[in-house]
């Protein structure tokens, strides 16, 4: 049976201040979904939340893997039930190798169990799956032996955030603007990417602002976000035409929130900023 | 049944100091040297530590007659070393409680005149060789009380003389253990490099048990002559009972290389006087530094690179992670001769600290009297960033382990710059272990 993630009217403050207003979702292993919505709507802030950033703070609602609540874990413990977020701004970690940092995330992942000092997987194996991976992903294997995103382009740190996908093989995916910033060939790249990576066995939340991610991985359902609440679901068609024609039909569909977006852009420009 | 109790010399007034000699029957230089650091050790008593150097660095706890020579009893003692037995040595030698094993080292470098033991042997048969390094050059009696009571009273250690052009390929080990409770280890280091010469010296010190008390007041002389290049490392690993004073200098000729690593793990107190000085032209230095203190421990360094020649070049990084209770002390001088043009001085300290309650203070200093140099020096402080955490944890690692890893990766940077694999692993194994990973 496939697994659920069942978003159930979650609402979230950051600093106090209410961002998301009820949002409810549901993604079954297997689909795609795209989130669009304008800066300030809480896409980012939903992104942070699933995974449990502690700085956003869930004050009503639910978010469940196959009716095991998560609120109440930690992202370490929401990774190992198989959460996994493509970081729009991927940290550095100076003097850690990208192939030992993997090489204790896949461990964990895939033994939940797991305590530190706990053996990790061997070597050898690890070595020639990672291997196998990058070049999958087009990635030169020397990345492996470099500090985790030190001194990484904009490009390779999303590719590294692509790598680390296809090693965890999470439940639930989720891409926050993977493609933003970069040009053409790298979204190419990194769409390619997780073309490869997404199928029957992982759930695909995309956030995007573009259209080019979601022409390599067709969304069952696009969801329209504003001012912290879904306010449209449709298909492939939605991202299309909210890609060719912004959002001011969304906003005329839907005074209340877009009057609620106004009055909120003047008291916080960018809320979703401070997890940067 | 028989209990024995070692009976030892009583702390080190001038009866203590006149038995002490009386069992050391060594040549008469070696005594007047005793004699004359004696002297100077008994007027330093009397005056004032540098301000400069202490005054960060708390020792009135400290009880200098708690502590005592063991007599020269063989101590049946095993230590859990970082070193021995990882990979082929050209040499080792132990000293426990003082008293030095049968030095072992490869023939061949034997028949080229290397020399390698316990100096307390070596300047009883090759005094000639010693006596123009021994206390004269790097470590001198009237540095400070504590560099004039080791040369009083040091108790043996290791010696390692590299004869004109002879290279040794492989590392030698050495290591100074403490076993019974009360010690006092005085340990010499001395290293003499003839031109272009080259070697390599691991050294370790370390407790048979964790709660025998110690004292350690040490000196490490390393005399690189001419085109010599010398890789030592001194990786400190004593209990956390163990007080641990050092006067530690290099001194550089001409176009020799000098590589150079402290390791600090151990000790309640240890405090640590590094000098390099660049003496010849083309001279240079590299030192490192790793030192990671928990629980209440106490970690100060007074370090000095000194240029006194043209086209020098010393590039210090030191890093220390800092958990719990503990503080480390960094006090940085790059120092500039007015003939040292071109000098190239580099010195850096970063601080990583793990909890609300630990401290470190960071000075880095330049004295430069030339004018035409380039000397940079910096400090940073500061704590595990958040939102390391945070991707760490999301990629499946649990907060404490995700803290390791990226202190581990904090040390990395100095681990990169040391050759030898060896040392990296034993650094990192020893960093793992304190950790709690291992």
């Amino acid at each position: 049976m496939s697994s659920l993630l069942k978003i159930t009217d979650l609402h979230v403050s950051v600093d106090e201040k209410p961002i998301l207003k009820g949002v409810s979702l549901e993604i079954r292993q297997g689909e795609i979904h795209a989130l669009m919505g304008p800066n300030g709507s809480g896409k980012s802030t939903l992104a942070y939340t699933l995974v449990g950033h502690p700085k956003y703070e869930v004050t009503s609602g639910s978010i469940e893997i196959d009716g095991v609540p998560l609120n109440d874990l930690d992202p370490c413990e929401r990774a190992r039930l198989g959460m996994f977020l493509a970081f729009q701004y991927p940290v550095t970690i100076p003097g850690v190798k990208v192939a030992d940092f993997l090489r204790h995330a896949v461990t964990n992942i895939r033994n939940p169990a797991r305590k530190e000092g706990e053996s990790l997987i061997p070597m050898r194996d690890f070595r020639k799956e990672l291997k196998d991976r990058m070049e999958e992903l087009g990635m030169d294997v020397e990345f492996a032996r470099r500090y985790l995103n030190e001194g990484f382009s904009g490009g390779e740190k999303k590719r590294m955030e692509i790598l680390q996908l296809a090693m965890l093989q999470p439940k639930f995916a989720i891409l926050d603007e993977t493609d933003s910033g970069l040009d053409s060939d790298a979204v190419r790249v990194v769409s390619e990417g997780l073309r490869k990576l997404a199928g029957p066995q992982m759930g695909v939340l995309i956030i995007t602002h573009h259209e080019r991610l979601l022409e390599y991985n067709v969304p069952q359902f696009t969801h329209v976000i504003l001012a912290g609440r879904i306010v449209e679901t449709g298909d492939a068609s939605l991202a299309h035409e909210l890609h060719n024609h912004g959002y001011a039909a969304v906003r005329q569909r839907h005074p209340a929130e877009a009057a609620e977006e106004q009055e909120h852009q003047k008291v916080a420009p960018k809320v979703a900023a401070i997890a940067k | 049944m028989l209990t024995v109790t070692p009976s030892r010399t009583n702390a080190f007034d001038a009866d203590a100091f006149e038995q002490f000699i009386a069992s050391r029957r060594e040549p008469e230089w070696v005594t007047d040297l005793r004699r004359n650091a004696f002297e100077i050790y008994r007027e330093l008593l009397m005056t004032e530590l540098d301000p400069e150097e202490w005054k960060r660095v708390d020792i009135r706890a400290f009880r200098p007659e708690k502590f005592s020579i063991p007599t020269l009893t063989k101590s049946v003692a095993t230590f859990d070393t970082l070193l021995a037995d990882r990979a082929e040595f050209a040499g080792f030698i132990t000293h426990i409680d003082t008293v030095s094993s049968q030095p072992k080292l490869d023939e061949e470098l034997a028949r080229q005149g290397v020399l390698f033991g316990s100096l307390s042997e070596i300047v009883q048969t090759h005094g000639d060789i010693l006596m123009p390094h021994l206390m004269t050059r790097a470590v001198t009696p009237d540095a400070d009380r504590f560099a004039a009571w080791h040369a009083a009273f040091w108790t043996g250690g290791t010696v390692l003389y590299v004869p004109r052009n002879v290279q040794i390929e492989k590392p030698l080990h050495s290591l100074i253990g403490m076993a019974t409770d009360g010690a006092a280890d005085f340990s010499h280091t001395l290293i003499i490099l003839e031109e272009g010469a080259s070697a390599t010296l691991l050294e370790e010190t370390a407790s048979a048990t964790p709660t025998a008390a110690g004292l350690h007041v040490g000196a490490v002389e390393l005399l690189l002559a001419d085109r010599s290049n010398l890789c030592y490392v001194q990786l400190q690993n004593w209990n956390d009972k163990v007080w641990h004073f050092a006067h530690q200098a290099g001194r550089v000729e001409a176009s020799a290389s000098l590589q150079w690593t402290a390791g600090a793990i151990g000790a309640k107190l240890a405090h640590i006087h590094q000098e390099v000085f660049l003496d010849g032209k083309g001279a240079a230095a590299e030192v490192n530094g790793v030192t990671f203190a928990s629980e209440k421990q106490m970690i100060s360094y007074y370090t000095q690179q000194t240029h006194n020649a043209p086209n020098t070049r010393s590039d210090l990084l030191y890093k220390d992670v800092v958990r719990d209770h503990a503080r480390c002390v960094w006090r940085g001088m790059i120092k500039v001769a007015i003939d040292a043009q071109k000098t190239d001085g580099y010195q850096r300290n970063d601080s990583l600290l793990l909890s609300e309650t630990c401290r470190v203070d960071a000075i880095p200093g330049l004295e430069i009297e030339a004018d035409d140099v380039r000397c940079t020096h910096g400090a940073t402080c500061g704590q595990v960033d958040e939102e390391q955490l945070f991707y760490c944890m999301c990629r499946g690692l649990r907060r404490v382990e995700a803290m390791h890893l990226i202190v581990e990766g904090f040390f990395q940077r100095v681990y990169d710059r040391i050759p030898v694999e060896i040392v990296r692993e034993t650094l990192g194994q020893a960093v793992e272990k304190k950790l709690g990973i291992s």
